[in-house]
């Protein structure tokens, strides 16, 4: 589904990535792990299509479809969604009335008319009750005054709403606590199928208790250094990183 | 990538015109240039005024040729030469009884291009409205539902003939004529405007509306409203205004008055929407308005404006709280782009026991643009317990606009308690970009941030117009943030 082929990006020409290739299948659940700086975030941003990133060489395709050239906006309709590390406010703009537009921008997009109301509050109930998500949270401003917790739920519950076909996890675990990291991992894990991926970027391996990967990445400098199992998550736990550095050399 | 710049942003609102800047072809009557006791007599007769009329502008002129235009306002521009403008200017086959069937064809279609159906369309959404072009009123629909009720809804010009004893009683008693230099000047050579009177305890059922259109080059429209509410009445009205785009900066000095008498209630909501001026700067409308209302006991009169328009803005919307227990509300949303200049607010004058004011301003600031809000809160020695509540919010677009506020606070009696809440925010790349990423194009996320930001002020519009109050938004600000 996601093909990543030998990338590499900068920001304010600063090297960042430095020939990443990754292919990732639906179905699958991906982690990539590593060191602070090593450039997880900024490989999140760069196939999400953030604006100051710029990508100086390589491919990256969804269904064969190169997207390189494409804006932020235009990635979100093939499909991709990113679940921010951390999410912005918007005062004034309630969470119903953020992805009902959402929704039916992605719904033009592909030529569709607006999703009528009946339906939009029908599957707004169904995802809120799957994550456990209170009705009142719905009508509140857009990620003003939420709990940590808060945000990273409403992040899962607009990709429910959204139904991506590849989802990047950003540190979803970071400000977490253990209950609402359950809470959290439980949606992602009923949203998961076999046509769509995830990708779970994180520093440890605490979440992957509850995401379970196919398949573990180390990035360190801007490349990918290691692949593995769910083991290899365990072993970086065990060693931190510096055994795989002492590897490489 | 390639992405949006902001350069592509500003070609398309370059290419994106102020929708209303057509010039309508109206055979036209229009005054000879300048000003001076022959014009305010000429504008007298022709609208065949009465002697105490006539006393009144000749009055009003003398006092304001010894006035100086007021300098303290947080805008440039080059000041107009009051000898170089027609002060009256009048399509030509407006039939004095004016009846829908008679108007000019022309100017029927002028309204339609506006968006403005004055037969069946208003009708269906329970509007009245009255249209001034240029100089005079030329259509006032629905006076006799209204009339039924003892309402009194037409042009001003036509109240004077018809009911003088009303005008008599209340012209310039909220702004008297020696006001401030713009509304004497509207005081001598107001030619047209609306008025209107709602009876002892009669709710008006339906919204009263008024249209204004300057559509004659060289000429400046004064339009003067009066509008009085008797004892235990209410009336929700609602303004709007259009001019053709053109080079030239056109000057719009308008006088409303509000009379909110004991128990009453007015509800004034303004869509301001005059030509900006380019995008470069030129042109455009200077608009100087003097607005204010009285209430007296347990009275309660609420503004309510969306000012997207017009090339400098110079506006305070004002209520005096005379009475006991009486209620003043301002909620205003100003947004200047390009090089529009806006220094508008209000005053609350507590006088009376237990008066309460709110004031929400919310300022958005894009382009090369100032915006101020400026407001006082005067709390007198008579005013016992009075209360205020000041919000004022800007958001500011891109790193060349700049966002002002200048709140005043007057208090002479202890017992006052007054709260002033201030923030400044900016629409960020970040607020963007996780727009983008939701799917969401970068115009409309910032559609979606400001009417966030507005919404409060929103809210308080008269439903049918608060769509188009939005979409007005959206549209001044196309192509603001890169």
């Amino acid at each position: 589904m996601l093909q990543i082929k030998d990338v590499y990006a900068s920001v304010e020409e600063k090297d960042i990535l430095k020939g990443i290739s990754l292919s990732v299948n639906a179905g699958e659940v991906h982690a990539i792990m590593g060191p602070n700086g090593a450039g997880k975030s900024t490989l999140a941003s760069i196939i999400a299509g953030k604006e100051e990133f710029e990508l100086t060489k390589g491919h990256i395709t969804i269904d064969g479809e190169d997207i390189t050239e494409l804006d932020a906006e235009e990635r979100a309709h093939k499909g991709v969604f990113l679940s921010f590390q951390y999410p912005v406010e918007i005062p004034g703009v309630s969470v119903t009335n953020f992805i009902k537009t959402a929704i039916n921008e992605n719904r033009k997009a592909k030529g569709l008319k607006d999703m009528p109301a009946s339906e939009m509050l029908k599957k707004i109930k169904e995802k809120a009750d799957l994550l456990e998500i209170d009705r009142k949270f719905l009508s509140r401003s857009l990620n003003v005054g939420f709990s940590g917790g808060e945000k990273k739920r409403n992040e899962i519950f607009q990709m429910a709403m959204l139904e991506p076909k590849l989802a990047i996890l950003d540190e979803t675990d970071s400000g977490l606590d253990i209950d609402a990291l359950k809470v959290v991992a439980n949606g992602v894990n009923k949203l998961k199928n076999k046509d769509n991926a995830v990708i779970v970027i994180t520093h440890y391996q605490r979440l992957l208790d509850y995401i379970v990967p196919d398949f573990v990445h180390v990035i360190m400098d801007g490349k990918i250094v290691k692949s593995g199992t769910k083991q290899l998550a365990y072993e970086l736990e065990e060693k931190g990183y510096d055994w795989i550095k002492e590897e490489l050399v | 990538m390639s992405k949006y710049t902001e350069d592509d942003l500003k070609k398309e609102l370059e290419t994106k015109e102020y929708e209303y800047g057509f010039y309508t072809d109206l055979e036209s009557e229009t005054f000879p240039i300048g000003l001076n006791e022959d014009i305010v007599r000429a504008i007298s007769k022709k609208k065949q005024e009465p002697q105490w009329m006539t006393q009144w502008r000749l009055d009003a002129f003398k006092v304001w040729k010894s006035m100086q235009e007021p300098q303290w306002a947080n805008v440039n521009y080059k000041k107009p030469d009051f000898q170089a403008i027609a002060y009256y200017s009048a399509p030509k086959a407006v039939d004095p009884n004016k009846t829908l069937d008679d108007v000019d064809p022309e100017l029927l279609a002028m309204y339609k291009k506006l968006g403005i159906s004055v037969d069946e369309q208003k009708k269906m959404n329970n509007v009245a409205i009255d249209i001034v072009v240029d100089s005079v009123s030329v259509a006032t629909t629905f006076k006799k539902t209204l009339s039924e009720k003892g309402i009194i809804f037409m042009s001003i010009s036509e109240a004077i003939k018809e009911h003088p004893e009303l005008v008599k009683k209340y012209l310039g008693t909220v702004v008297p004529t020696k006001d401030n230099f713009y509304a004497s000047l509207n005081s001598a050579v107001f030619s047209d405007g609306s008025f209107c009177y709602i009876p002892k305890g009669v709710r008006c059922p339906m919204e009263l509306s008024t249209y204004f259109r300057i559509n004659q080059a060289g000429t400046g429209q004064f339009e003067r409203t009066l509008l009085i509410a008797d004892q235990g009445s209410y009336v929700s009205y609602l303004e709007g205004c259009t001019a053709p785009s053109r080079d030239e900066n056109q000057l719009h000095a308008a006088v409303v008055e509000l009379i909110a008498l004991d128990d009453a209630e007015i509800k004034y909501s303004t869509v301001q929407n005059w030509y900006p001026g380019s995008a470069e700067g030129k042109g455009g409308v200077y608009n100087f308005v003097t607005k204010r209302g009285l209430c007296e006991r347990n009275a309660k009169i609420s503004w309510t404006q969306v000012e997207t328009g017009s090339a400098v803005t110079w506006k305070y919307p004002s209520c005096i709280l005379k009475g006991d227990n009486s209620i003043g509300e301002f909620y205003s949303i100003a947004v200047t782009n390009n090089y529009q200049q806006a220094d508008t607010g209000t005053k609350m004058i507590h006088l009376g026991k237990n008066t309460r004011s709110t004031i929400i301003s919310k300022g958005i600031s894009a382009g090369k643009s100032q915006n101020s809000y400026r407001g006082l809160v005067k709390i007198n020695a008579s005013a016992e317990n009075a209360r205020n509540f000041s919000q004022c919010d800007s958001l500011l677009m891109g790193n060349e606009c700049g966002a002002h506020t200048f709140p005043y606070i007057e208090v002479k009696n202890k017992t006052a308690k007054i709260e002033h809440e201030a923030t400044t925010s900016k629409i960020g790349e970040d607020q963007i970009f996780y727009c983008n990423q939701r799917g969401i194009d970068t115009e409309k996320a910032i559609a979606l941030v400001v009417n966030g930001f507005s919404k409060e002020v929103l809210n308080k519009l008269p439903m049918e117009f608060a769509v188009e109050a939005q979409k007005l938004l959206e549209i001044s600000l196309e192509g603001s943030v890169g």
